[in-house]
Protein backbone atom coordinates (compact mmCIF):
# COMPACT_ATOMS: atom_id res chain seq x y z
CA UNK A 1 0.00 0.00 0.00
CA UNK A 2 1.21 3.30 0.76
CA UNK A 3 3.29 2.82 3.75
CA UNK A 4 6.42 1.44 2.83
CA UNK A 5 10.17 -0.16 4.21
CA UNK A 6 12.51 1.74 2.30
CA UNK A 7 16.26 0.89 3.64
CA UNK A 8 19.31 3.73 3.44
CA UNK A 9 21.59 3.67 0.18
CA UNK A 10 23.25 6.72 1.21
CA UNK A 11 23.37 9.21 3.89
CA UNK A 12 25.93 12.37 2.31
CA UNK A 13 26.72 15.58 4.55
CA UNK A 14 26.92 18.47 2.39
CA UNK A 15 30.49 20.55 3.18
CA UNK A 16 28.13 22.59 5.59
CA UNK A 17 27.28 19.30 7.93
CA UNK A 18 24.01 20.23 8.93
CA UNK A 19 22.44 19.99 5.13
CA UNK A 20 22.18 16.36 4.33
CA UNK A 21 21.69 14.29 1.21
CA UNK A 22 19.49 11.42 1.89
CA UNK A 23 19.52 8.14 -0.51
CA UNK A 24 16.68 5.51 -0.03
CA UNK A 25 15.61 2.76 -2.17
CA UNK A 26 13.29 3.48 -4.98
CA UNK A 27 9.97 4.01 -4.18
CA UNK A 28 6.84 2.85 -6.65
CA UNK A 29 5.40 6.28 -6.54
CA UNK A 30 4.91 9.02 -9.08
CA UNK A 31 5.05 12.38 -7.27
CA UNK A 32 4.28 15.50 -8.23
CA UNK A 33 6.64 18.74 -7.40
CA UNK A 34 5.54 19.91 -3.97
CA UNK A 35 4.58 16.45 -2.69
CA UNK A 36 6.01 15.24 0.63
CA UNK A 37 6.75 12.10 2.26
CA UNK A 38 7.00 11.38 5.67
CA UNK A 39 9.98 9.47 7.22
CA UNK A 40 10.39 7.72 10.54
CA UNK A 41 13.68 5.75 10.79
CA UNK A 42 13.83 2.53 12.96
CA UNK A 43 16.36 4.37 15.55
CA UNK A 44 13.28 6.80 16.28
CA UNK A 45 12.86 4.00 18.59
CA UNK A 46 9.38 4.94 20.51
CA UNK A 47 11.22 8.15 22.28
CA UNK A 48 9.81 10.11 19.22
CA UNK A 49 6.58 9.87 17.85
CA UNK A 50 5.75 11.26 15.02
CA UNK A 51 7.40 10.92 10.97
CA UNK A 52 9.37 13.73 9.72
CA UNK A 53 8.11 15.35 6.48
CA UNK A 54 10.33 16.01 3.80
CA UNK A 55 9.82 17.10 0.16
CA UNK A 56 10.60 14.77 -2.13
CA UNK A 57 13.54 15.85 -4.23
CA UNK A 58 13.82 13.35 -6.48
CA UNK A 59 12.20 9.96 -6.70
CA UNK A 60 12.80 7.75 -9.89
CA UNK A 61 14.49 4.58 -10.54
CA UNK A 62 17.55 5.65 -8.60
CA UNK A 63 15.80 5.96 -5.62
CA UNK A 64 14.30 8.38 -3.46
CA UNK A 65 15.85 11.54 -2.29
CA UNK A 66 15.46 13.88 0.45
CA UNK A 67 17.73 16.80 1.42
CA UNK A 68 17.21 18.24 4.69
CA UNK A 69 18.92 20.49 7.42
CA UNK A 70 19.96 19.31 10.65
CA UNK A 71 17.98 21.51 13.38
CA UNK A 72 16.71 18.62 16.41
CA UNK A 73 16.46 15.46 17.24
CA UNK A 74 14.71 14.04 14.65
CA UNK A 75 16.33 15.36 12.01
CA UNK A 76 19.39 14.54 13.94
CA UNK A 77 18.47 10.58 14.22
CA UNK A 78 17.89 10.66 10.24
CA UNK A 79 21.47 12.69 10.07
CA UNK A 80 22.90 9.64 12.00
CA UNK A 81 21.38 6.83 9.90
CA UNK A 82 24.07 4.20 7.73
CA UNK A 83 23.39 2.62 4.70
CA UNK A 84 21.16 -0.97 5.06
CA UNK A 85 18.94 0.94 7.57
CA UNK A 86 15.25 1.11 7.54
CA UNK A 87 13.13 3.77 7.27
CA UNK A 88 9.15 3.50 7.16
CA UNK A 89 7.45 6.12 5.06
CA UNK A 90 4.78 7.02 3.24
CA UNK A 91 3.72 9.18 0.80
CA UNK A 92 3.32 10.92 -1.68
CA UNK A 93 1.93 13.29 0.39
CA UNK A 94 -0.21 16.60 -0.61
CA UNK A 95 -1.13 19.01 -3.54
CA UNK A 96 1.87 20.20 -4.88
CA UNK A 97 2.47 22.63 -7.12
CA UNK A 98 -0.11 23.54 -9.91
CA UNK A 99 1.55 24.71 -12.89
CA UNK A 100 1.03 25.25 -17.15
CA UNK A 101 4.15 24.75 -19.65
CA UNK A 102 3.93 28.20 -21.34
CA UNK A 103 3.29 29.98 -18.22
CA UNK A 104 6.54 32.10 -17.29
CA UNK A 105 7.00 30.67 -13.86
CA UNK A 106 9.25 32.38 -10.71
CA UNK A 107 10.44 29.83 -8.27
CA UNK A 108 11.47 31.46 -5.07
CA UNK A 109 13.46 29.45 -2.86
CA UNK A 110 14.65 30.20 0.57
CA UNK A 111 16.96 27.83 2.46
CA UNK A 112 16.25 23.79 2.53
CA UNK A 113 12.81 25.03 0.90
CA UNK A 114 15.36 24.39 -2.49
CA UNK A 115 14.71 20.88 -2.01
CA UNK A 116 11.06 21.73 -3.24
CA UNK A 117 11.31 22.81 -6.64
CA UNK A 118 14.08 19.38 -7.54
CA UNK A 119 11.17 17.46 -9.52
CA UNK A 120 11.02 20.88 -11.74
CA UNK A 121 14.65 19.60 -13.14
CA UNK A 122 13.11 16.81 -14.07
CA UNK A 123 10.98 15.25 -17.03
CA UNK A 124 7.80 15.13 -17.39
CA UNK A 125 8.08 18.58 -15.00
CA UNK A 126 10.93 20.96 -16.40
CA UNK A 127 9.34 24.19 -17.27
CA UNK A 128 10.67 25.92 -20.18
CA UNK A 129 9.43 29.68 -18.38
CA UNK A 130 11.05 29.10 -15.67
CA UNK A 131 13.57 30.90 -13.60
CA UNK A 132 14.67 30.30 -10.00
CA UNK A 133 15.89 32.73 -7.23
CA UNK A 134 17.25 31.13 -4.15
CA UNK A 135 17.79 33.40 -0.94
CA UNK A 136 20.30 31.51 1.56
CA UNK A 137 22.32 32.23 4.82
CA UNK A 138 24.71 29.61 4.91
CA UNK A 139 27.02 29.62 1.58
CA UNK A 140 26.15 28.40 -1.59
CA UNK A 141 28.26 25.61 -1.22
CA UNK A 142 26.41 24.52 1.53
CA UNK A 143 23.62 23.51 -0.67
CA UNK A 144 25.29 20.84 -3.69
CA UNK A 145 21.42 20.55 -4.62
CA UNK A 146 21.90 23.90 -5.87
CA UNK A 147 24.38 23.17 -8.54
CA UNK A 148 22.08 19.83 -9.44
CA UNK A 149 19.25 22.54 -9.97
CA UNK A 150 21.20 25.05 -12.07
CA UNK A 151 22.33 22.43 -14.78
CA UNK A 152 18.49 22.27 -15.57
CA UNK A 153 16.95 25.19 -14.38
CA UNK A 154 17.79 28.95 -14.96
CA UNK A 155 18.74 30.14 -11.45
CA UNK A 156 20.45 32.40 -9.49
CA UNK A 157 21.12 32.95 -5.67
CA UNK A 158 21.64 35.86 -3.20
CA UNK A 159 23.03 35.00 0.22
CA UNK A 160 21.76 36.95 3.44
CA UNK A 161 24.37 37.38 6.32
CA UNK A 162 23.11 40.89 7.48
CA UNK A 163 19.88 43.09 7.35
CA UNK A 164 21.20 45.13 4.78
CA UNK A 165 21.77 41.42 2.64
CA UNK A 166 17.71 40.42 3.73
CA UNK A 167 16.55 44.40 2.66
CA UNK A 168 18.49 43.82 -0.75
CA UNK A 169 16.70 40.02 -0.89
CA UNK A 170 12.95 41.48 -0.12
CA UNK A 171 13.60 44.67 -2.58
CA UNK A 172 14.25 42.04 -5.17
CA UNK A 173 11.58 39.66 -4.39
CA UNK A 174 9.40 43.26 -5.05
CA UNK A 175 10.94 43.59 -8.40
CA UNK A 176 11.13 40.23 -9.90
CA UNK A 177 7.01 39.80 -8.40
CA UNK A 178 6.58 42.98 -10.21
CA UNK A 179 8.05 42.56 -13.54
CA UNK A 180 6.82 39.11 -13.57
CA UNK A 181 3.02 40.60 -13.59
CA UNK A 182 -0.36 38.67 -14.16
CA UNK A 183 0.39 36.52 -16.57
CA UNK A 184 3.07 34.75 -15.01
CA UNK A 185 3.01 32.34 -11.83
CA UNK A 186 5.13 32.87 -8.67
CA UNK A 187 6.18 29.51 -6.48
CA UNK A 188 7.78 29.89 -3.22
CA UNK A 189 8.75 27.56 -0.47
CA UNK A 190 11.33 28.91 2.31
CA UNK A 191 10.65 29.82 5.82
CA UNK A 192 7.61 31.61 6.69
CA UNK A 193 8.11 35.16 6.92
CA UNK A 194 9.40 34.47 3.40
CA UNK A 195 6.20 33.02 2.78
CA UNK A 196 4.02 35.91 4.07
CA UNK A 197 6.33 38.61 2.08
CA UNK A 198 5.91 36.75 -1.05
CA UNK A 199 2.44 36.03 -0.87
CA UNK A 200 1.82 39.50 0.05
CA UNK A 201 3.76 40.76 -3.40
CA UNK A 202 1.81 38.72 -5.41
CA UNK A 203 -1.37 39.61 -4.12
CA UNK A 204 -0.46 43.65 -4.01
CA UNK A 205 0.50 42.96 -8.00
CA UNK A 206 -2.17 40.74 -9.03
CA UNK A 207 0.29 38.25 -9.72
CA UNK A 208 -0.82 34.61 -9.29
CA UNK A 209 1.18 32.90 -6.76
CA UNK A 210 1.44 29.61 -4.91
CA UNK A 211 2.96 28.99 -1.35
CA UNK A 212 4.33 25.90 0.02
CA UNK A 213 3.85 25.98 3.82
CA UNK A 214 6.13 24.00 6.52
CA UNK A 215 3.98 23.41 9.54
CA UNK A 216 4.47 21.12 12.00
CA UNK A 217 2.94 17.54 11.27
CA UNK A 218 1.96 14.99 13.72
CA UNK A 219 0.71 12.47 10.92
CA UNK A 220 0.79 13.70 6.87
CA UNK A 221 -2.33 12.50 6.30
CA UNK A 222 -5.07 14.59 7.44
CA UNK A 223 -6.38 13.04 10.86
CA UNK A 224 -4.31 14.63 13.74
CA UNK A 225 -5.47 18.00 12.87
CA UNK A 226 -2.35 19.78 14.47
CA UNK A 227 -0.98 20.82 10.78
CA UNK A 228 -3.67 23.31 10.15
CA UNK A 229 -3.83 26.33 8.32
CA UNK A 230 -6.69 29.26 7.96
CA UNK A 231 -8.45 29.66 4.91
CA UNK A 232 -9.47 33.24 3.42
CA UNK A 233 -12.84 32.04 4.81
CA UNK A 234 -12.12 31.16 7.93
CA UNK A 235 -12.21 27.66 7.41
CA UNK A 236 -9.38 25.36 9.28
CA UNK A 237 -8.10 23.15 6.92
CA UNK A 238 -5.45 20.62 7.23
CA UNK A 239 -2.03 21.52 5.19
CA UNK A 240 -0.59 17.91 4.89
CA UNK A 241 -3.74 16.99 2.68
CA UNK A 242 -4.96 20.46 1.26
CA UNK A 243 -1.65 21.35 0.97
CA UNK A 244 1.29 21.84 1.84
CA UNK A 245 0.83 24.35 -1.46
CA UNK A 246 -1.93 26.62 -1.23
CA UNK A 247 -2.46 29.69 -3.27
CA UNK A 248 -2.27 32.86 -2.20
CA UNK A 249 -5.67 33.69 -2.57
CA UNK A 250 -6.76 31.11 -0.80
CA UNK A 251 -4.98 31.62 2.74
CA UNK A 252 -5.24 34.45 5.45
CA UNK A 253 -2.16 36.08 5.67
CA UNK A 254 -2.39 38.39 9.00
CA UNK B 1 -7.84 -18.46 16.88
CA UNK B 2 -11.44 -17.19 17.06
CA UNK B 3 -10.42 -13.27 17.65
CA UNK B 4 -13.94 -12.70 17.85
CA UNK B 5 -15.12 -10.42 21.03
CA UNK B 6 -18.80 -10.76 21.71
CA UNK B 7 -19.68 -7.37 23.23
CA UNK B 8 -23.41 -6.49 24.44
CA UNK B 9 -24.74 -5.54 21.10
CA UNK B 10 -22.12 -5.65 19.19
CA UNK B 11 -19.81 -8.05 17.26
CA UNK B 12 -16.16 -7.30 16.49
CA UNK B 13 -13.89 -9.65 13.91
CA UNK B 14 -11.13 -8.87 16.68
CA UNK B 15 -10.34 -6.95 19.13
CA UNK B 16 -8.46 -4.16 17.59
CA UNK B 17 -10.49 -0.47 17.09
CA UNK B 18 -8.64 2.96 15.81
CA UNK B 19 -9.37 5.24 18.69
CA UNK B 20 -11.34 8.33 17.95
CA UNK B 21 -9.30 11.98 16.96
CA UNK B 22 -6.67 9.85 15.72
CA UNK B 23 -8.26 7.88 12.13
CA UNK B 24 -10.24 10.67 11.24
CA UNK B 25 -13.62 9.53 9.75
CA UNK B 26 -12.00 6.15 8.75
CA UNK B 27 -11.81 7.08 5.29
CA UNK B 28 -8.10 8.63 5.23
CA UNK B 29 -6.90 5.38 5.85
CA UNK B 30 -8.26 3.42 3.07
CA UNK B 31 -5.04 4.22 1.30
CA UNK B 32 -3.27 2.61 3.80
CA UNK B 33 -4.90 -0.82 4.35
CA UNK B 34 -8.57 -2.55 4.18
CA UNK B 35 -10.58 -0.75 6.27
CA UNK B 36 -12.99 -3.91 6.57
CA UNK B 37 -10.35 -5.93 8.45
CA UNK B 38 -10.46 -4.12 12.02
CA UNK B 39 -12.80 -4.85 14.36
CA UNK B 40 -14.60 -1.21 14.64
CA UNK B 41 -13.65 2.13 14.01
CA UNK B 42 -14.22 4.64 15.94
CA UNK B 43 -14.25 8.55 14.34
CA UNK B 44 -13.28 12.03 15.21
CA UNK B 45 -15.44 13.36 18.07
CA UNK B 46 -18.47 14.85 16.65
CA UNK B 47 -20.50 17.69 17.80
CA UNK B 48 -24.31 18.85 16.77
CA UNK B 49 -22.29 21.85 14.70
CA UNK B 50 -18.94 21.95 13.02
CA UNK B 51 -16.44 23.08 15.51
CA UNK B 52 -13.35 25.00 14.34
CA UNK B 53 -11.29 23.78 17.45
CA UNK B 54 -8.59 25.66 19.28
CA UNK B 55 -5.35 28.02 17.77
CA UNK B 56 -2.08 26.88 16.77
CA UNK B 57 0.03 25.19 17.57
CA UNK B 58 -1.86 22.52 19.42
CA UNK B 59 0.16 19.19 18.92
CA UNK B 60 3.95 19.21 20.62
CA UNK B 61 5.88 15.99 20.84
CA UNK B 62 7.34 14.75 23.96
CA UNK B 63 8.96 11.76 24.71
CA UNK B 64 7.07 8.73 24.03
CA UNK B 65 4.17 10.72 23.06
CA UNK B 66 2.80 13.60 22.08
CA UNK B 67 0.56 16.33 23.45
CA UNK B 68 -2.53 17.67 21.78
CA UNK B 69 -5.19 20.52 22.39
CA UNK B 70 -7.22 20.18 19.07
CA UNK B 71 -10.46 20.79 20.69
CA UNK B 72 -12.67 18.54 19.05
CA UNK B 73 -12.28 20.50 15.56
CA UNK B 74 -15.06 18.37 13.21
CA UNK B 75 -16.96 18.49 10.51
CA UNK B 76 -20.32 18.11 12.48
CA UNK B 77 -22.51 15.72 12.90
CA UNK B 78 -24.85 16.50 9.48
CA UNK B 79 -21.93 16.39 7.23
CA UNK B 80 -20.83 13.38 8.96
CA UNK B 81 -24.04 11.12 8.35
CA UNK B 82 -24.17 12.51 4.55
CA UNK B 83 -20.54 12.75 3.46
CA UNK B 84 -18.45 10.49 4.91
CA UNK B 85 -20.55 7.74 6.39
CA UNK B 86 -22.24 6.25 3.54
CA UNK B 87 -18.84 6.08 2.12
CA UNK B 88 -17.54 3.12 5.21
CA UNK B 89 -17.37 0.13 4.10
CA UNK B 90 -20.75 -1.80 5.54
CA UNK B 91 -18.72 -5.14 6.64
CA UNK B 92 -16.78 -2.90 9.55
CA UNK B 93 -19.00 -1.52 12.61
CA UNK B 94 -18.84 2.19 12.90
CA UNK B 95 -18.69 3.52 16.65
CA UNK B 96 -19.58 7.44 16.97
CA UNK B 97 -17.81 9.53 19.12
CA UNK B 98 -20.05 12.29 20.63
CA UNK B 99 -18.82 15.59 22.16
CA UNK B 100 -21.86 18.33 23.07
CA UNK B 101 -21.77 20.65 26.12
CA UNK B 102 -24.91 19.99 28.00
CA UNK B 103 -26.81 16.64 29.07
CA UNK B 104 -29.44 18.00 26.49
CA UNK B 105 -26.96 18.59 23.36
CA UNK B 106 -25.41 15.06 24.30
CA UNK B 107 -28.93 13.51 24.10
CA UNK B 108 -30.33 15.20 21.13
CA UNK B 109 -26.60 14.19 19.24
CA UNK B 110 -27.55 10.14 20.70
CA UNK B 111 -30.82 10.78 19.36
CA UNK B 112 -30.03 11.12 15.64
CA UNK B 113 -26.79 9.01 15.61
CA UNK B 114 -28.85 6.32 17.23
CA UNK B 115 -31.29 6.33 14.99
CA UNK B 116 -28.82 5.54 12.20
CA UNK B 117 -28.46 1.79 10.95
CA UNK B 118 -24.87 1.87 10.00
CA UNK B 119 -23.87 3.51 13.33
CA UNK B 120 -23.06 0.40 15.63
CA UNK B 121 -22.53 1.92 19.12
CA UNK B 122 -22.06 5.83 20.47
CA UNK B 123 -18.98 6.54 22.32
CA UNK B 124 -19.36 9.24 24.70
CA UNK B 125 -16.70 11.73 25.18
CA UNK B 126 -17.32 13.26 28.67
CA UNK B 127 -13.33 13.44 28.97
CA UNK B 128 -12.24 15.53 26.29
CA UNK B 129 -9.74 17.88 28.78
CA UNK B 130 -9.21 20.86 26.01
CA UNK B 131 -13.12 21.97 26.38
CA UNK B 132 -14.25 23.38 29.39
CA UNK B 133 -17.94 24.89 30.24
CA UNK B 134 -18.95 25.74 33.54
CA UNK B 135 -16.03 24.74 35.24
CA UNK B 136 -16.28 21.15 36.00
CA UNK B 137 -16.06 18.63 33.25
CA UNK B 138 -18.32 16.06 33.33
CA UNK B 139 -15.90 13.46 33.28
CA UNK B 140 -14.89 14.69 36.51
CA UNK B 141 -18.28 14.68 38.85
CA UNK B 142 -19.75 11.21 39.55
CA UNK B 143 -23.00 12.77 39.44
CA UNK B 144 -22.62 14.74 36.07
CA UNK B 145 -21.55 11.69 34.41
CA UNK B 146 -24.50 9.82 35.97
CA UNK B 147 -26.76 12.59 34.36
CA UNK B 148 -24.96 12.86 30.95
CA UNK B 149 -24.63 9.02 30.81
CA UNK B 150 -28.36 8.90 31.31
CA UNK B 151 -29.60 10.92 29.23
CA UNK B 152 -27.91 9.60 26.28
CA UNK B 153 -28.61 6.30 27.06
CA UNK B 154 -32.40 7.03 27.18
CA UNK B 155 -31.88 8.71 23.46
CA UNK B 156 -29.66 6.23 22.13
CA UNK B 157 -32.32 4.24 19.91
CA UNK B 158 -31.19 1.09 21.92
CA UNK B 159 -27.65 0.86 21.06
CA UNK B 160 -24.99 0.04 22.86
CA UNK B 161 -23.37 3.64 25.25
CA UNK B 162 -19.67 3.26 25.82
CA UNK B 163 -18.88 5.90 28.71
CA UNK B 164 -15.07 6.82 27.54
CA UNK B 165 -13.60 7.72 31.13
CA UNK B 166 -10.83 10.62 32.19
CA UNK B 167 -8.01 9.59 33.96
CA UNK B 168 -7.56 13.48 35.38
CA UNK B 169 -9.61 12.36 38.13
CA UNK B 170 -8.42 10.88 42.02
CA UNK B 171 -10.36 7.87 41.30
CA UNK B 172 -11.57 6.54 38.28
CA UNK B 173 -13.29 3.80 39.36
CA UNK B 174 -16.01 6.08 41.47
CA UNK B 175 -16.44 7.53 37.70
CA UNK B 176 -17.06 3.90 36.06
CA UNK B 177 -19.53 3.01 38.89
CA UNK B 178 -21.05 5.83 38.61
CA UNK B 179 -21.47 5.29 34.51
CA UNK B 180 -22.16 1.45 35.02
CA UNK B 181 -25.27 2.60 37.42
CA UNK B 182 -25.95 5.22 35.50
CA UNK B 183 -26.91 2.02 32.37
CA UNK B 184 -23.72 2.48 30.42
CA UNK B 185 -23.58 -0.47 28.12
CA UNK B 186 -19.45 -0.37 28.64
CA UNK B 187 -16.78 1.80 29.24
CA UNK B 188 -13.62 3.17 27.13
CA UNK B 189 -10.65 4.29 28.92
CA UNK B 190 -8.23 6.19 29.27
CA UNK B 191 -8.89 9.42 27.29
CA UNK B 192 -5.66 11.65 27.34
CA UNK B 193 -4.23 13.14 30.37
CA UNK B 194 -3.96 16.73 31.08
CA UNK B 195 0.04 17.58 30.78
CA UNK B 196 2.38 20.89 29.51
CA UNK B 197 4.83 21.39 27.82
CA UNK B 198 7.25 24.45 27.53
CA UNK B 199 9.81 26.43 25.70
CA UNK B 200 12.66 27.82 28.06
CA UNK B 201 13.97 29.93 25.15
CA UNK B 202 10.52 31.74 24.18
CA UNK B 203 9.54 31.18 27.85
CA UNK B 204 6.12 30.51 25.95
CA UNK B 205 4.03 27.20 26.75
CA UNK B 206 4.66 24.97 23.34
CA UNK B 207 0.64 24.89 23.28
CA UNK B 208 -1.67 27.83 22.57
CA UNK B 209 -3.64 26.88 24.72
CA UNK B 210 -1.41 26.07 27.83
CA UNK B 211 -1.89 22.58 28.23
CA UNK B 212 -3.44 19.81 26.27
CA UNK B 213 -3.97 16.07 26.21
CA UNK B 214 -1.16 13.35 27.09
CA UNK B 215 -1.45 10.29 24.71
CA UNK B 216 1.24 7.41 23.47
CA UNK B 217 3.34 5.06 24.91
CA UNK B 218 4.62 7.70 27.74
CA UNK B 219 0.90 6.99 29.42
CA UNK B 220 0.57 3.13 29.02
CA UNK B 221 1.35 2.24 32.66
CA UNK B 222 -1.31 4.50 33.86
CA UNK B 223 -3.84 3.35 30.93
CA UNK B 224 -2.62 -0.07 32.87
CA UNK B 225 -3.44 0.57 36.05
CA UNK B 226 -6.78 1.83 35.51
CA UNK B 227 -8.08 -0.50 33.12
CA UNK B 228 -6.83 -3.22 35.71
CA UNK B 229 -8.71 -1.39 38.44
CA UNK B 230 -11.93 -0.41 36.81
CA UNK B 231 -12.39 -4.14 35.20
CA UNK B 232 -12.30 -5.60 39.17
CA UNK B 233 -14.94 -2.16 40.20
CA UNK B 234 -17.06 -2.63 37.47
CA UNK B 235 -18.85 -5.99 35.64
CA UNK B 236 -19.99 -4.43 32.47
CA UNK B 237 -17.22 -4.81 29.37
CA UNK B 238 -14.02 -2.31 29.17
CA UNK B 239 -12.35 -1.36 25.89
CA UNK B 240 -8.83 -0.42 27.02
CA UNK B 241 -6.35 1.97 25.45
CA UNK B 242 -3.19 3.90 25.93
CA UNK B 243 0.30 3.93 24.64
CA UNK B 244 -0.39 0.89 22.53
CA UNK B 245 1.76 0.63 19.76
CA UNK B 246 2.82 -3.56 19.73
CA UNK B 247 0.74 -6.98 19.91
CA UNK B 248 2.43 -6.91 23.16
CA UNK B 249 0.74 -3.94 24.43
CA UNK B 250 -2.91 -5.50 23.41
CA UNK B 251 -2.32 -8.19 25.17
CA UNK B 252 -1.70 -6.70 28.24
CA UNK B 253 -4.51 -4.78 28.41
CA UNK B 254 -6.72 -8.04 28.05
CA UNK B 255 -4.71 -9.37 30.91
CA UNK B 256 -6.02 -7.22 33.25
CA UNK B 257 -9.55 -7.37 32.15
CA UNK B 258 -9.93 -5.55 28.82
CA UNK B 259 -12.78 -7.01 26.43
CA UNK B 260 -11.36 -5.22 23.50
CA UNK B 261 -8.78 -1.93 22.61
CA UNK B 262 -8.18 1.24 21.07
CA UNK B 263 -5.53 2.03 19.12
CA UNK B 264 -5.00 5.93 18.73
CA UNK B 265 -1.19 7.48 18.62
CA UNK B 266 0.36 4.37 17.22
CA UNK B 267 -1.60 5.07 13.66
CA UNK B 268 0.51 8.58 14.03
CA UNK B 269 3.88 6.23 14.16
CA UNK B 270 2.80 4.77 10.88
CA UNK B 271 -0.53 4.85 8.92
CA UNK B 272 -0.85 0.93 8.67
CA UNK B 273 -0.13 0.36 12.12
CA UNK B 274 -3.85 -0.63 13.31
CA UNK B 275 -3.63 -3.11 10.40
CA UNK B 276 -0.71 -4.50 11.17
CA UNK B 277 -1.78 -5.26 14.75
CA UNK B 278 -4.79 -7.14 13.78
CA UNK B 279 -2.72 -10.37 12.37
CA UNK B 280 -0.21 -9.44 14.94
CA UNK B 281 -2.08 -10.15 17.76
CA UNK B 282 -3.50 -13.15 16.24
CA UNK B 283 -0.12 -14.39 15.73
CA UNK B 284 0.95 -13.60 19.41
CA UNK B 285 -1.98 -15.14 21.20
CA UNK B 286 -1.85 -18.37 18.93
CA UNK B 287 2.15 -18.16 19.81
CA UNK B 288 0.85 -18.15 23.36
CA UNK B 289 -1.76 -21.01 23.34
CA UNK B 290 -4.66 -18.75 23.38
CA UNK B 291 -7.81 -20.23 21.48
CA UNK B 292 -10.55 -18.03 23.04
CA UNK B 293 -10.32 -14.67 24.22
CA UNK B 294 -12.49 -15.76 27.44
CA UNK B 295 -9.01 -18.28 28.67
CA UNK B 296 -7.18 -15.51 28.62
CA UNK B 297 -9.34 -12.17 29.31
CA UNK B 298 -8.39 -10.91 33.22
CA UNK B 299 -6.18 -13.69 33.88
CA UNK B 300 -3.67 -11.43 35.64
CA UNK B 301 -2.06 -13.47 38.78
CA UNK B 302 -1.98 -11.07 41.72
CA UNK B 303 1.40 -11.72 43.16
CA UNK B 304 4.92 -11.75 40.52
CA UNK B 305 6.23 -14.74 39.84
C1 LIG C 1 5.57 19.59 3.69
C2 LIG C 1 6.90 19.81 4.37
C3 LIG C 1 8.05 19.63 3.65
C4 LIG C 1 9.29 19.82 4.26
N1 LIG C 1 10.41 19.61 3.53
C5 LIG C 1 11.61 19.76 4.09
C6 LIG C 1 12.82 19.51 3.34
O1 LIG C 1 12.77 19.11 2.17
N2 LIG C 1 14.00 19.67 3.97
C7 LIG C 1 14.08 20.07 5.29
O2 LIG C 1 15.17 20.20 5.81
N3 LIG C 1 12.98 20.30 6.02
C8 LIG C 1 11.75 20.16 5.46
N4 LIG C 1 10.62 20.37 6.22
C9 LIG C 1 10.77 20.73 7.63
C10 LIG C 1 11.11 19.48 8.44
O3 LIG C 1 10.02 18.60 8.41
C11 LIG C 1 11.45 19.85 9.90
O4 LIG C 1 12.62 20.60 9.89
C12 LIG C 1 11.68 18.59 10.73
O5 LIG C 1 10.47 17.91 10.91
C13 LIG C 1 12.25 18.94 12.08
O6 LIG C 1 12.37 17.78 12.85
P1 LIG C 1 13.31 17.69 14.12
O7 LIG C 1 12.84 16.54 14.91
O8 LIG C 1 14.72 17.68 13.71
O9 LIG C 1 13.03 19.04 14.87
P2 LIG C 1 12.25 19.20 16.25
O10 LIG C 1 13.11 18.64 17.34
O11 LIG C 1 10.87 18.70 16.09
O12 LIG C 1 12.23 20.76 16.31
C14 LIG C 1 13.40 21.55 16.40
C15 LIG C 1 12.98 22.99 16.49
O13 LIG C 1 12.33 23.40 15.31
C16 LIG C 1 10.99 23.75 15.57
N5 LIG C 1 10.20 23.18 14.50
C17 LIG C 1 10.18 21.88 14.09
N6 LIG C 1 9.38 21.70 13.05
C18 LIG C 1 8.85 22.90 12.80
C19 LIG C 1 7.93 23.38 11.86
N7 LIG C 1 7.40 22.58 10.93
N8 LIG C 1 7.59 24.68 11.90
C20 LIG C 1 8.11 25.49 12.82
N9 LIG C 1 9.00 25.10 13.73
C21 LIG C 1 9.37 23.84 13.73
C22 LIG C 1 10.65 23.15 16.89
O14 LIG C 1 9.68 23.88 17.59
C23 LIG C 1 11.99 23.22 17.60
O15 LIG C 1 12.23 24.50 18.14
C24 LIG C 1 9.38 20.20 5.63
C25 LIG C 1 8.20 20.37 6.35
C26 LIG C 1 6.98 20.19 5.75
C27 LIG C 1 5.72 20.36 6.54
C1 LIG D 1 -4.79 14.21 18.21
C2 LIG D 1 -5.75 13.48 19.10
C3 LIG D 1 -7.13 13.75 19.01
C4 LIG D 1 -8.03 13.10 19.84
N1 LIG D 1 -9.38 13.35 19.71
C5 LIG D 1 -10.28 12.67 20.48
C6 LIG D 1 -11.69 12.86 20.30
O1 LIG D 1 -12.14 13.61 19.43
N2 LIG D 1 -12.53 12.18 21.12
C7 LIG D 1 -12.08 11.32 22.08
O2 LIG D 1 -12.88 10.72 22.80
N3 LIG D 1 -10.75 11.09 22.24
C8 LIG D 1 -9.85 11.75 21.47
N4 LIG D 1 -8.49 11.50 21.63
C9 LIG D 1 -8.04 10.54 22.65
C10 LIG D 1 -7.76 9.15 22.07
O3 LIG D 1 -8.93 8.59 21.50
C11 LIG D 1 -7.18 8.21 23.14
O4 LIG D 1 -8.12 8.11 24.20
C12 LIG D 1 -5.87 8.67 23.72
O5 LIG D 1 -5.08 9.27 22.71
C13 LIG D 1 -5.07 7.57 24.39
O6 LIG D 1 -4.73 6.53 23.50
P1 LIG D 1 -3.31 6.43 22.71
O7 LIG D 1 -2.22 6.60 23.72
O8 LIG D 1 -3.34 5.12 22.02
O9 LIG D 1 -3.32 7.57 21.75
C14 LIG D 1 -7.57 12.16 20.80
C15 LIG D 1 -6.19 11.88 20.87
C16 LIG D 1 -5.29 12.51 20.04
C17 LIG D 1 -3.83 12.18 20.15
S1 LIG E 1 -0.30 16.33 10.05
FE1 LIG E 1 -1.95 15.40 11.02
S2 LIG E 1 -3.62 16.43 10.07
FE2 LIG E 1 -1.94 17.18 8.99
Amino acid sequence: MNTIQLTIQAVTPGPDPSIVDLALAPAPWKPKPGQFVMLRPANFGQELTWGRPFSIYRCDEAGLRVVFQVIGRGTERLAALRPGDAVTVWGPLGRGFQTKPETPTLFLAGGIGLAAFGLFAEEPFRLPHAQLLFGHRLPLTAYPIYHEMAQRIPCEAMRQTSSADIEAFSEELSRRIKALGPEGLVLCCGPTPMLRAVARLCLEHGVPGQVSLENRMGCGVGVCLGCVATTASGERVQTCVHGPVFDVRALTWD
Amino acid sequence: MDTTVHLPGLTLKNPIIPASGTFGYGLEFARYGDLRRLGAICVKGLSLKPREGNPMPRIAETPCGMLNSIGLQNVGVDVFLQKKLPFLPPEVPIIANLYAQSPEEFAELAGILGAKERIAALEVNVSCPNVRLGGVQFGQDPEALHTVTRAVVAAAQGKPVIVKLSPNVTDITAMARAAEAAGATMLSLINTLTGMAVDIRTRAPRLATGTGGLSGPAIKPVALRMVHAVCRAVSIPVIGMGGIVSAEDVLEFILVGASAVQVGTASFMRPDRVFSLVDEVQALAEDLGISAWEEFRGTLKETPR
